[in-house]
């Protein structure tokens, strides 16, 4: 099970009920639960959709999205039906927030979708759970089932004249799937290949009918903000970055865990006192500050780092998944690298040619150079590879790929200088098994 | 195919089945769902368990394959009794998930994707399975077992091997 984590700069929002037992409806409704659905019902789909941007939400995915304007998107009028979907199908390296909130808040992603169904006008949400968390999709099951059976969902919820159902869903182990336009591809029954955009969803999404897709922790953030009001979560973070965040801090680290901090709160003080610090009394030597995508950071560039959609971007990397991945001086980054992108060449779908083709070379080239049998010209081959990916495929897993691809060389080129002429790895440890 | 005397699943899936296509707007959802639930059952994806699923999904076995084909939990061969998938990912890799993948290699006498000789236990390298902050850790079927040592993955291996009729090895 896993272990939950606490320190006294946390701003428990999202979180505030782990460990409470709020999987069990009755104490769910105990600790204030429902209560901004059946606000939402009153108040109607412009309030909320107000309140939404005055949270100043934005995807907690990765893209950062403002939500209340990505729900604004969607036409009122629709020949077809709406839906809402909820993204949890979390597999970004270095990312478990949404385990946590399928755990030990079901119901707050089951209020979530309907305030977003409502707002949007859909009267059905699916939520998608990645195959591997099937013990958290019988716990969601569960909840589905228990607010069905109150009448919190149905023809007429909260004995209302409003219909909205609720339909969870299974993956079966895909990265991409975790992409919106191949999330509803993989819903429909299909290989989880991207669409091409435009449509966007917001227009023709799942089954062809308007679709608002978001994260899971961007739902289960909703009621709480319907609950305090959009400006007094809005307070909460930074400045055009709304509210708290789930940080999920691995890696070596004292006390790795989920923490629920503000936006925009420092990433050296997150991992030197949130988490501990590293493990060890070693030296920190890189972070990934928002799961395996984001371009890696040096400890320098940390100091003054604020968590915050902007000014992660501003330096260089990104937000993300909010999965801070640290890394001590013991780590040789070329097999870091390695790592990751033999991940992203496993998971890539093979649909455009820059990315299937891509992640491989760089997986080759890589393997091979960890191995002690690089050569110069590999270094600019591997970034120049890297760089020619960017911005030229359907869905972000190309860029996914190459971006801490070409942050790892560019920051840590001497290091990838160090593993020339045969050398062996100067951290050499696990070289047969990154072969196999 | 409704009826249970026609079905390769027990009665329950097939039940469960009945139901699962009804759940959406459309038949085909439920094939991604129905596939792993039935790969439960009957432990990979055979010949029979694809036709079945695709006459209920209403689509030709091709198109199963074609799709089953790009998940990876789907199999097409059988694995052990107890699945073990070691995550060595970044988050893991960084707190031992590779000296837990090593540890279990010695300890089962596999490597990726072997089955033991008694069909008790396979061995997988898999990828991030989203529980990073507990790390390093492995998923049994689909139980997770989190902040491993090596001692701690014996004693995990204790517990399947009881709980699968066999005393220590």
């Amino acid at each position: 099970m896993p272990k939950l984590v606490s320190h006294p700069d946390e701003v428990k929002v999202i979180s505030k009920r782990f460990g409470m037992g709020a999987a069990a409806i009755d104490r769910y409704i105990e600790l204030g639960g429902y209560e901004s659905t059946r606000k939402a019902l009153t108040q109607g789909s412009e309030w909320i959709i107000n309140e939404m941007k005055a949270s100043g939400l934005r995807g907690r995915g990765g893209a950062g999205f403002p939500t209340g304007l990505k729900w604004s998107f969607v036409p009122k009028q629709s020949a077809k039906p709406k839906y809402v979907l909820v993204n949890g199908d979390e597999s970004e390296p270095g990312t478990c927030k949404d385990h946590l909130i399928f755990l030990h808040d079901p119901h707050a992603i089951i209020e979530g979708t309907i305030i977003a169904g409502l707002a949007i006008g859909a009267k059905m949400g699916f939520i998608y759970l990645r195959g591997e968390y099937r013990y958290l999709l019988e716990i969601m099951e569960k909840a589905v089932a228990d607010a069905y059976a109150k009448g919190f969902l149905g023809k007429n919820i909260f004995g209302s004249e409003t219909e909205f159902q609720v339909i969870t869903q299974s993956g079966a182990g895909a990265y991409e799937v975790g992409e919106e336009s191949a999330l509803m591809e993989s819903l429909e029954g299909k290989r989880g290949v991207p669409r091409i955009k435009p449509p966007f969803p917001a227009v023709v999404g799942l089954y062809g009918g308007p679709t608002v897709i978001n994260n899971a922790e961007t739902i289960a953030a909703v009621p709480h903000i319907l609950g305090m009001g959009g400006a007094a979560y809005a307070a909460l973070g930074s400045e055009r970055n709304g509210g708290t965040r789930l940080f999920g801090i691995s890696g070596h680290v004292e006390r790795p865990g989920i923490y629920e901090l503000p936006m925009g709160y420092n990433l050296y003080k997150m991992i030197y006192e949130v988490a501990g610090g590293i493990r060890g009394g070693r030296k920190l030597k890189a972070v990934v500050p928002g799961g395996s995508s984001t371009p890696v950071l040096l400890p320098e560039e940390i100091v003054n780092l604020g968590m915050d959609f902007d000014q992660v971007g501003k330096a260089g990397s990104m937000l993300g998944s909010g999965g801070v991945v640290v890394i001590d001086d013991q780590t040789c980054i070329v097999e870091f690298a390695l790592r990751t992108i033999s991940f992203y060449a496993h998971e890539s779908c093979g649909w455009c040619i820059p990315c299937r083709e891509g992640t491989d070379w760089l997986n080759k080239s890589l393997t091979r150079f960890h191995a002690g049998f690089g050569t110069m010209k590999d270094i600019d081959n591997i970034q120049y590879l890297a760089e020619n990916m960017l911005g030229r495929t359907f869905c972000p897993l190309g860029d996914a790929a190459a971006m801490p691809t070409i942050g790892f060389v560019k920051k840590f080129r001497k290091e990838f200088e160090e593993h020339l002429g045969g050398k062996p790895c100067p951290f050499a440890k696990h070289l047969e098994v990154a072969l196999v | 195919m409704t009826t249970e005397s026609m079905s390769i699943f027990s009665p329950q899936v097939a039940a469960k089945f009945d139901a699962l296509v009804e759940k959406y707007p459309a038949r085909r959802s439920a094939l991604v769902p129905m596939l792993l639930y039935a790969q439960d059952e009957i432990g990979y994806l055979s010949d029979a368990l694809i036709a079945e699923v695709a006459e209920r999904v209403g689509i030709t076995p091709l198109e199963v394959r074609n799709v089953a084909t790009y998940y990876s939990m789907l199999r097409f061969k059988p694995v052990g009794k107890y699945n073990v998938q070691v995550c060595t990912n970044i988050s893991c890799m960084l707190r031992g998930g590779y000296e837990i993948f090593e540890h279990l290699q010695d300890r089962l006498g596999i490597g990726h994707k072997g089955v033991t000789a008694d069909g008790l236990f396979s061995l997988e390298e898999v990828e991030c399975i989203g529980v990073c902050c507990w790390a390093p850790a492995i998923q049994v079927n689909y139980d997770f077992h989190d902040d491993l040592t090596n001692q701690k993955v014996d004693a995990v291996l204790e517990t399947y091997r009881a709980k699968g009729g066999i005393t220590n090895a």
